[in-house]
C-alpha cells in the first residue's frame, strides 16, 4: 500500500475569492477539507490602539474604515458609546437621520455581499446589477458628508450637518451628451429626501430581479443549499450574531431586542432560516434589504415634516457653527479647546453594540476621565464568523470554501482592525 | 431594564455567596468583578444556570497607566501650562490591582440581557484559566488577547499569535510599548531582501492626555 497523505494548500492572500487579504491554510482530503486554518492580521493596523493615542474625536474616521462597506453603521456604535459615558440627548432628527441611514448602509452593505457571493460562486451578472444600485446610495453617502465611503458623518451628540436640500447633478461631457444627462439627472431635481424616495420606490422591484436571477436558479441552489450548515445550538456557542445566527433560525436582532435610536417606533421585521445552510442565509439577507427599504420610507415620511435640530446644543461636545467661531469670542475658545484637546469623557465602561449589517457590532469603552479612550475594543461581527469558518468548512469540498467565506459576508477591515 | 438588572445583581449574589464576588451597575450594565481561580466555575454556572448562551466578546485590558495623565491641570491655573509633555507626570490616585484583566462580554437571548464579567490576571506573566469549553466562540478571541496583551490562557488548545506578523516579538497593546513600534521594515536593494531595522522615528505626542475633574458630570 502506498502511503496516503494529506495535501496541504495555501490559499490567498492574493485570492479574488478571498475577500481581501485572508489567508487559509486548507488541508485536504483529495478535494475533501480536513481542516481549514485561517490566517489574519495581514490588514492590522492597530485600530484600538491608535484610538487609545487621540482624542475621542479623533478616532471616529477609523471607524469608516472598519468594515469598509458599512461605514455609518460603525460610526454609529463608537458615537453612541462616547454619548452614553457622558449622558447626552441626540436631538430626534438627528436620531431618524442616523436609523435612515444605517438602513441605507445595510442595502449597501448587503449589495455588496450579493454581488461578492454570486461572483465568487460564478454569477457575474448580479455583481454589475448590484453595483449599479450601489451607485445611487454612495451618492446620498456623497451629498450628505462628501465623501462616498468614509463619511465621517455621524458625530457624537448627532450629525454633522443636515440633509442637504439639492442633489448634484451631473454635467455634459465628452461621454455623455446633454440629452443623456437629462436622464441620468430626471431623479436629482430635490432634495436628497426626493432622491432616495425615488430610489426606494425603484428598489423592491430590482431586488426582485435579483432574485429573478438567483432563488430559483439550479446552479445557485446547487452551491448554496446545504452548504455551510450551522445548527442554531452551535451558532449561539460560537458567538454568531446578525443573519448568521438568523439564518440559522434564531429571532434575534437588537433593532427589535434592544432597540436603540427610534428603531421602537419603525414597522419592520425580521427575517429568520430554516435550515441554517448558505441559501437559507441568502434569502433572510434579500428579506432584510426589503425591510430596510421600508424602514427608509417610513424615515423619509417623519423627516420631510419634522424639521430641527440635528446637533446637540453643548459647545463642549459639538463645535459652534463657522459664524459664531469668527465673530464670538466664546465661541472662538470653544472651537479651539475642542479641536486640541477635545473634551474629558467621565470614567466609567460601557459596551455599546448596534445592528450592523454583518450582525453585533460592538464598541466597548473604557475611560479614565481623560480626553482620550483609555481602552476602545472594537467587537466586530466578521472575527467572530470567520473564527467558525473551520467547523463550517470541513467535510466539504474546497470549492464549497469560497462559498463559505462568501456566505460568512467577510470583511477584513474589520477582522483585522 | 434597571430593573431587572437588579434582579439578576441580587440572583449572582446568591448563587455565588461562597466566593468574593464584586458587582457593580453603571451605564445600566451589570459588571461583576470575580477572582481568577473562580472563572470557570463561575462561567459555567452562568452558562448552564443563567442561560447567558453567549460569550460575544472577550479581551484583555491593561491598566498600567490607567488614571495618569501628561498634564497636571489642577495646579496648572496659577503656575500655567509647560510646552513640553512629560509621561506620567500626575497621577490622580494610584489603584492598587493587578495590571491586567481579561474583559467577558455575556449575552442571554432568553434573558435579553447582557452581563459583564471582569477577572484580574495575577503577576507578571498574567496566567488565567481559558473558557473555550464553555463558549467556543472564546478561541480567537483568546489568541487575540494573548498576542496583543500577552495574557496567557490555561487549557487553550492552540494560543498561538493571531494578528500580527510572524515572528512578532512583543505584545503590542500593551501600555509601555510604544505605538509606532520597536522595528521598521524596508526592501533593501542591495541585499536583495526585506530588512528589519529599529525604528527611525521619534515617538511623539500630539495631544497630550489630559484629565479634568470637570464639575459638568457630577451628580
Amino acid at each position: 500500500m502506498p502511503e496516503i497523505r494529506n495535501y496541504t494548500l495555501n490559499f490567498g492572500p492574493q485570492h479574488p475569492a478571498a475577500h481581501g487579504v485572508l489567508r487559509l491554510i486548507l488541508e485536504l482530503d483529495g478535494e475533501v477539507i480536513e481542516r481549514a486554518d485561517p490566517h489574519i492580521g495581514l490588514l492590522h493596523r492597530g485600530t484600538e490602539k491608535l484610538a487609545e493615542s487621540k482624542p475621542f474625536n479623533q478616532s471616529l474616521p477609523y471607524m469608516d474604515r472598519l468594515d469598509y462597506v458599512s461605514m455609518m453603521c460603525n460610526e454609529h456604535a463608537y458615537v453612541m458609546a462616547i454619548e452614553r459615558l457622558m449622558g447626552i440627548d441626540v436631538p430626534i432628527r438627528a436620531q431618524y437621520i442616523r436609523v435612515m441611514f444605517d438602513e441605507v448602509t445595510r442595502i449597501l452593505n448587503h449589495l455588496m455581499w450579493l454581488g461578492a457571493h454570486a461572483l465568487d460562486i460564478g454569477a457575474m451578472s448580479v455583481f454589475l446589477y448590484a453595483f449599479r444600485e450601489r451607485e445611487d446610495l454612495v451618492d446620498c453617502y456623497e451629498a450628505v458628508s462628501g465623501s462616498r465611503m468614509h463619511a465621517a458623518y455621524y458625530r457624537p451628540g448627532g450629525v454633522y450637518r443636515d440633509l442637504p436640500d439639492r442633489m448634484p447633478h451631473y454635467k455634459a461631457s465628452q461621454w455623455h451628451n446633454d440629452k443623456e444627462v437629462k436622464e441620468l439627472n430626471e431623479s436629482r431635481q430635490g432634495s436628497l429626501l426626493d432622491f432616495l424616495e425615488d430610489f426606494i420606490q425603484r428598489f423592491p422591484k430590482l431586488v426582485d430581479e435579483y432574485e429573478t436571477l438567483l432563488t430559483d436558479n439550479r446552479i445557485w441552489k446547487q452551491r448554496t443549499v446545504d452548504i455551510g450548515i450551522v445548527s442554531p445550538e452551535r451558532a449561539l456557542n460560537l458567538g454568531f450574531s446578525g443573519p448568521m445566527l438568523r439564518g440559522s433560525g434564531i429571532a434575534w436582532d437588537l433593532r427589535k431586542k434592544q432597540p436603540y435610536e427610534v428603531y421602537d417606533k419603525l414597522d419592520f421585521d425580521i427575517p429568520i432560516g430554516l435550515n441554517g445552510d448558505s441559501y437559507d442565509r441568502y434569502l433572510v439577507r434579500m428579506e432584510e434589504m426589503r425591510q430596510s427599504n421600508r424602514i427608509v420610507k417610513q424615515c423619509i415620511d417623519w423627516l420631510r415634516n419634522n424639521p430641527g435640530s440635528v446637533m446637540v446644543d453643548d459647545h463642549k461636545v459639538a463645535p459652534p457653527n463657522r459664524e459664531t467661531m469668527k465673530g464670538d469670542m466664546e465661541g472662538l475658545i470653544h472651537h479651539f479647546k475642542l479641536f486640541t484637546e477635545g473634551y474629558c469623557v467621565p470614567e466609567g465602561q460601557v459596551y455599546q453594540a448596534v445592528e450592523h449589517p454583518k450582525g453585533e457590532f460592538g464598541i466597548y469603552l473604557i475611560s479614565d476621565g481623560a480626553n482620550k479612550p483609555y481602552r476602545v475594543k472594537i467587537r466586530a461581527p466578521g472575527f467572530v464568523h470567520l473564527a467558525a469558518l473551520n467547523e463550517m468548512v470541513k467535510g466539504h469540498m474546497i470549492a464549497d470554501v469560497v462559498a463559505i467565506i462568501g456566505t460568512q459576508d467577510i470583511v477584513f477591515g474589520e477582522v483585522d482592525r | 431594564m434597571a430593573n431587572s438588572l437588579e434582579t439578576l445583581r441580587s440572583e449572582l449574589e446568591d448563587r455565588f455567596s461562597d466566593i468574593p464576588f464584586q458587582t457593580e451597575i453603571s451605564y445600566d450594565e451589570l459588571t461583576i468583578e470575580i477572582p481568577a481561580a473562580q472563572l470557570l466555575y463561575v462561567c459555567e454556572a452562568l452558562r448552564n444556570r443563567f442561560d447567558f448562551s453567549q460569550l460575544m466578546d472577550c479581551c484583555g485590558v491593561d491598566y498600567l497607566q490607567y488614571g495618569q495623565a501628561d498634564w497636571d491641570t489642577e495646579t496648572a491655573s496659577s503656575s500655567g501650562f509647560s510646552r513640553g509633555v512629560s509621561k506620567a507626570a500626575y497621577e490622580d490616585e494610584v489603584i492598587e490591582r493587578p495590571r491586567f484583566a481579561v474583559v467577558y462580554h455575556l449575552l442571554s437571548i432568553k434573558r435579553n440581557q447582557r452581563l459583564r464579567v471582569v477577572c484580574f490576571a495575577e503577576g507578571d506573566s498574567p496566567y488565567i484559566d481559558s473558557v473555550i469549553n464553555i463558549w467556543n466562540s472564546a478561541d480567537w478571541f483568546e489568541r487575540e488577547a494573548f498576542d496583543l496583551y500577552g495574557i496567557l490562557f490555561n487549557g487553550h488548545p492552540d494560543l498561538r499569535r493571531l494578528l500580527t506578523d510572524y515572528g512578532f516579538i512583543g505584545h503590542p497593546f500593551r501600555k509601555d510599548f510604544p505605538l509606532s513600534g520597536n522595528v521598521e521594515m524596508r526592501y533593501d536593494a542591495e541585499k536583495k531582501r526585506v530588512v528589519y531595522e529599529p525604528v527611525s522615528i521619534e515617538p511623539r505626542t500630539l495631544v497630550p492626555k489630559v484629565i479634568r475633574h470637570d464639575n459638568r458630570y457630577a451628580d
